[in-house]
Order: structure tokens, then sequence, then C-alpha cells
């Protein structure tokens, strides 16, 4: 499963020139606002034209405008999830639901059907009003109608921007389980690097139309030149419970060491995805003793960035690639520079989900 | 009814109804047709569109009936050719009462429709399309829906104000018992007769007892059509 796309459009002082190739699992269209990220979705959904481009989806060209193909919107088998979930207000949530499905080619069976209301949690909504709904659960239903449309692909567009934090940390876990369970490729939409940096297997940075990097989340994220000047950038890696401590800790093993976390429910040998926020990241020449942290990492620079009053400092850890956030006074002070030993101090790990 | 009403008071009313729920109905599709055109196309001389559409809105109806006359008549361009061609024939006939009333009201329609599909997501027309549906399959299943209570209280209030159309009438198709003599003709023509007044007294308390019972029922309906 394969999308590949391509597309030109000028739109004012506004040009989009982009180029990439997204796989089964969320690719996220990750950079700032008015980067040009929603045009390129609605390119592909074609709810919009571009001047130039080509889009192929598991190898079925649905834009080619070389070749002046442009199939309809309603025959894209894109699916579209946005910030508005744009429920139809004259219909169940149950009608809802169904109206791709009632539409699609090759339909959901039962089962499916079960398991997709279950997933997302939308049993007892059923016969409700799309009025009388709070606004994570308008998400859930969206994600559910796009869902059983039995799209080629998913595309969402910013689904958590409306929602209060409150709200986005009830949806997110029904988006992770979709990312680790769905087949299809989907695209996410997104200028938060929470949301990228826990849902994302691959990563798309869009800045000013055009591509400015792209590849797996767990290099990308710690790649200090392809996100530069986006807040808190951090590593991103799978580790496996190792031991629950009876002190209550648990310890986490990855490519490059071991980390202590809270105590964890997660059974030994689980996979979990762990987030180490660059901010979270301190650095010390010589290994710092009696610290209250729990974790401090023997490390290697090896690459490192300064912008304004801010740096950020790559380093290699085993196999595995982290990033710290610290002051261009401290790089200065420290004598930082590539291939140097250091200590990474970690103040906080973020467990983010069961590894897929 | 008979019991209550003259032979001549109920063919006044039953024609009333008649003509009223014609026109209606007649001009509903192109009511809805124009309110979507008008709600979400965007053209040069948009404003211009509307105001002919809201002319018979505020031109007076003896002009608009003057003009079907000039238009419609058996001499007028379509008029003529109307009935050299298909026979079909509006002056003197209850049919061209019917085509004053549409007029008339035509703008009522279209207005309370477009009002109805601006306030309505116009978005959700995308999301539908993403979906799977056609043009035609969003047309049926989202918008007119969506449309609905405007449809249903264009329709109620065209159909009060065409209970009342007479000076378009009585311009276009004259005033002919059984033909074109609706309610507020009869009430004319019973004044015009000297000792009419009881008359057009009992008419007058007929048109009162219809508009009460069509705007009732319109509130009921129109709140039933709410999404």
């Amino acid at each position: 499963m394969t999308v590949d796309v391509f597309l030109r459009h000028r739109h004012g002082a506004f040009a989009l020139d982009v180029s990439f190739a997204a796989q089964s699992g969320m690719t996220a269209l990750f950079g700032p606002s008015g980067a040009g990220k929603s045009t390129i979705v609605g390119a592909i959904a074609g709810l919009l034209r571009p001047q130039e481009g080509r889009i192929a989806v598991n190898g079925r060209v649905l834009l080619d405008t070389a070749a002046r193909i442009c199939v309809p919107a309603a025959l894209r088998r894109t699916a579209v999830v946005l910030q508005d979930a744009r429920l139809f207000l004259h219909m169940s949530v149950e009608d809802n639901l169904l109206f791709g499905w009632r539409r699609a080619q090759t339909k959901a069976d039962a089962a499916t059907i079960a398991h997709i209301v279950e997933l997302l949690g939308l049993g007892g909504l059923l016969a409700r009003r799309p009025q009388r709904l709070s606004g994570g659960e308008k998400s859930r239903v969206a994600l559910g109608r796009a869902l059983l449309a039995a799209p080629d692909m998913l595309l969402l567009d910013e689904p958590l921007a409306a929602l209060d934090a409150a709200r986005r940390r009830e949806i997110l876990p029904y988006l992770e389980k979709l990312a680790r369970e769905a087949r299809l490729p989907m695209l996410y939409v997104s200028h938060s690097v929470d949301e990228v940096a826990r849902l994302a297997d691959t990563i798309v940075v869009i800045e000013n139309g055009r591509v400015k990097a792209q590849g797996p989340a767990f290099d990308l994220l710690t790649d200090i030149d392809a996100i530069a000047g986006v807040p808190p950038l951090g590593a991103v890696f799978v580790a496996t419970v190792r031991e629950h401590r009876v002190d209550g800790l648990s310890l986490l093993a990855f490519d490059g060491g071991v980390l202590a976390v809270s105590r964890l429910a997660q059974a030994v040998g689980t996979s979990l995805r762990v987030r180490l926020r660059a901010e979270d990241v301190m650095l010390a020449r010589e290994e710092p003793r009696a610290i209250s942290a729990n974790n401090v990492l023997p490390c290697t620079v090896s690459a490192m960035r300064a912008s304004g009053d801010q740096a950020d400092v790559q380093l290699l850890c085993g196999a595995t690639r982290l990033v710290a956030r610290i002051t261009s006074a401290s790089l200065a002070r420290l004598g930082l520079e590539p291939g140097l030993a250091v200590f990474a101090i970690v103040k906080s790990v973020i467990v983010e989900r069961e590894a897929g | 009814m008979h019991e209550i009403l003259s032979p001549a008071e109920s063919q006044a009313l039953l024609l009333s109804l008649r003509v009223s729920s014609v026109a209606v109905v007649a001009a509903l599709p192109f009511a809805f047709a124009t309110a979507l055109f008008l709600a979400r196309v965007r053209f040069a001389g948009k404003a211009l569109v509307n105001g002919i559409v809201h002319l018979p809105l505020v031109l007076p109806p003896v002009a608009v009936g003057f003009l079907l006359l000039v238009v419609f008549g058996s001499r007028g361009p379509v008029g003529g050719w109307l009935e050299a061609h298909l026979g079909i024939r509006f002056v003197f006939n209850w049919t061209g009462a019917v085509l004053a009333s549409a007029l008339i009201t035509f703008p009522l329609q279209v207005r309370a429709i477009r009002l109805a599909l601006e306030g309505s997501d116009a978005t959700l027309g995308e999301a539908a399309r993403t979906l799977g549906a056609g043009p035609l399959d969003r047309l049926v299943n989202i918008t007119l829906p969506l449309a609905l209570p405007g449809i249903v209280s264009g329709a109620i209030t065209a159909f009060a104000a065409s209970l009342g159309e007479f000076g378009a009438i009585i311009t276009f198709v004259s005033n002919i018992p059984g033909q074109t003599q609706t309610l507020p003709l009869a009430i004319y023509a019973a004044l015009q007769v000297p000792g009419g007044e009881t008359e057009a007294a009992r008419l007058c308390g007929l048109s009162i007892l219809l508009a009460l019972i069509v705007m009732t029922a319109g509130e009921f309906a129109g709140r039933r059509a709410r999404p």
C-alpha cells in the first residue's frame, strides 16, 4: 500500500511544490500553519484541483494533470476527517456512520462494523443526533464514518485542533489504536509535535509549500536540521519493559541503555513507544553523582545547531539518537563539539503507547 | 359544508384552495433551483438577479397582472404561442390565476429556502463527496433535507399569501365565478352589489378562519421539519 503525491499549485503569493510518498500506517504532514498542508489534503481528496500534479494510491491514478485524469472526489475512496467533524445534522449517529458504507463498492461486513464501533467506543451513541454529542464524541463519529467508507486512504486534517486538551486526551488513544491496527495509509496533518511524536511512523516536514525533510519518525524527530525552530522536538524510540522493581520503578531496555520510569501497567516484554523531549534532557561533561534524576545516559555528541540563544545538541546513545535543547551559553561553556563524550540527564520519560 | 356555506361561497373557497396549492407546488422546484443558485454560486451581477427575483414582491400586483396579460395573453408572445401550439390558455381560466399567484409568491419561497440553505453548512456537501456521494445523491440526501425547514416555511407563507392575492389575478384573468373568482375576488364582487355587505362579511370571516388554520399548521410543520 503506497501513496505517491506530486503537486504544484500557485495561489496568489503562495506556491506549493511538493513530492512525497506514504506507506501503510501513519504518515504525518508536519509543519507550521500556512505551510500548505491542508492544500495537499484538499488536492488528494479531490476537493481542490491543483494546476499540476500526479496522485496515485496503490497504483490507482487519482490525478494526473499531464494525462488529463482527475477522478471526482466521490469516486476517489479517500475519506477525510477535518477538525470540524462535519456530521450530517439531519441523521442519527448510526446513519452518519453508514453514509459512506452504503456508498462503498466493497462493503465492510457486520463484524468489521462492530469492530470499528467498538474501537471508537460508539456503541452507546448510535441512536443519538449529532447535535447532542460532545466535541470528542463528534470527532469519534467522524473517524468511524470515514473508516466505514472502506477508503483506500484516510486523510486526517488536524482532527484534534478544535478540541480542548481534555477532549484531545480522550481521542488520542483511539487514534493510537487506529495507527497500530489499520492497514491502510493514513495522512495525518498536524502542527503539534506532541501528536506527531505520538502517532506517526513517517514524517513529512512541510515548510513554505515545500517538503523540507521526510523520513521515519524515529530518525526525523532527532534530526536537528529538519525540524529546526520547531518548539519541543525530541527522541522517539521503541523500548521493551524489562523488569518491574520493588522500589516502584519499571526498567525499560532500549538500544543504548536502560531507562527507569515510574511503575508501568504493561507486562514484562511489552514493546513501548517512548519519547524524550529535547528540553527534558540536560547535559554534563562529567558523570553527575547524588542527583534526583533516575536516568543518566552516557552519550556522544554527534551534531549541534545554535539558533539565537537556544541550541539543539544531537547525541548518540548506543544506536539511539537523542536531542537536548540547551542555551547557547551552556553550549559555549561546556565546550561541546562532535565526538565529545557527555552524560545526558533525562528529567522525564514519556511513554507514548504500545508499539505496534 | 354546503349547509353552512352557500354553493357560491364553497365554490370560491375550493377554488382559492386549489389555485393556491397548485401555485405553490408548481413554483416550488423553480424556487428551490433559484435559491440553490443564489445561495451556492458566486457570480457577478448576483444583486441584479436577486432584485429581479424579488420584483413581484415589490411591484404593485396590478402591474404584475398587466405584465402577465401582455406576455401570457392570447395575443402575447408566450401566451399566443402556448395557445396555438399546446392549447394552453391562461386568460379567463383558473390556470391563469395559478400563474399569477405563483409569480407573486415566488420570491417568498425563494427567500425562505435560500435562508435555510445559507444557514446550513455547505461543507457537509464536501464531506458527503469524500464519502462517495455523487451530485444527485448529495442533492437528495444532504441539500434537500437541510433545506427542508425553509421549504416548508416558504411553502406555507407562499400558500397564505396566495390565498389573499387580488390585484394580479383580477387584472390578468378577470373575475369569473367558478374560474377565477377566488375568495378575495368574491368579497370584491359582493361589495359591488347593493346590499352585499353581509355576504362580504361572511366571506371575510371565512378568509380569517382559513388564514389562522394555515398559519397554525405552518408553525407546527416548520417545527417538525427542523433537523
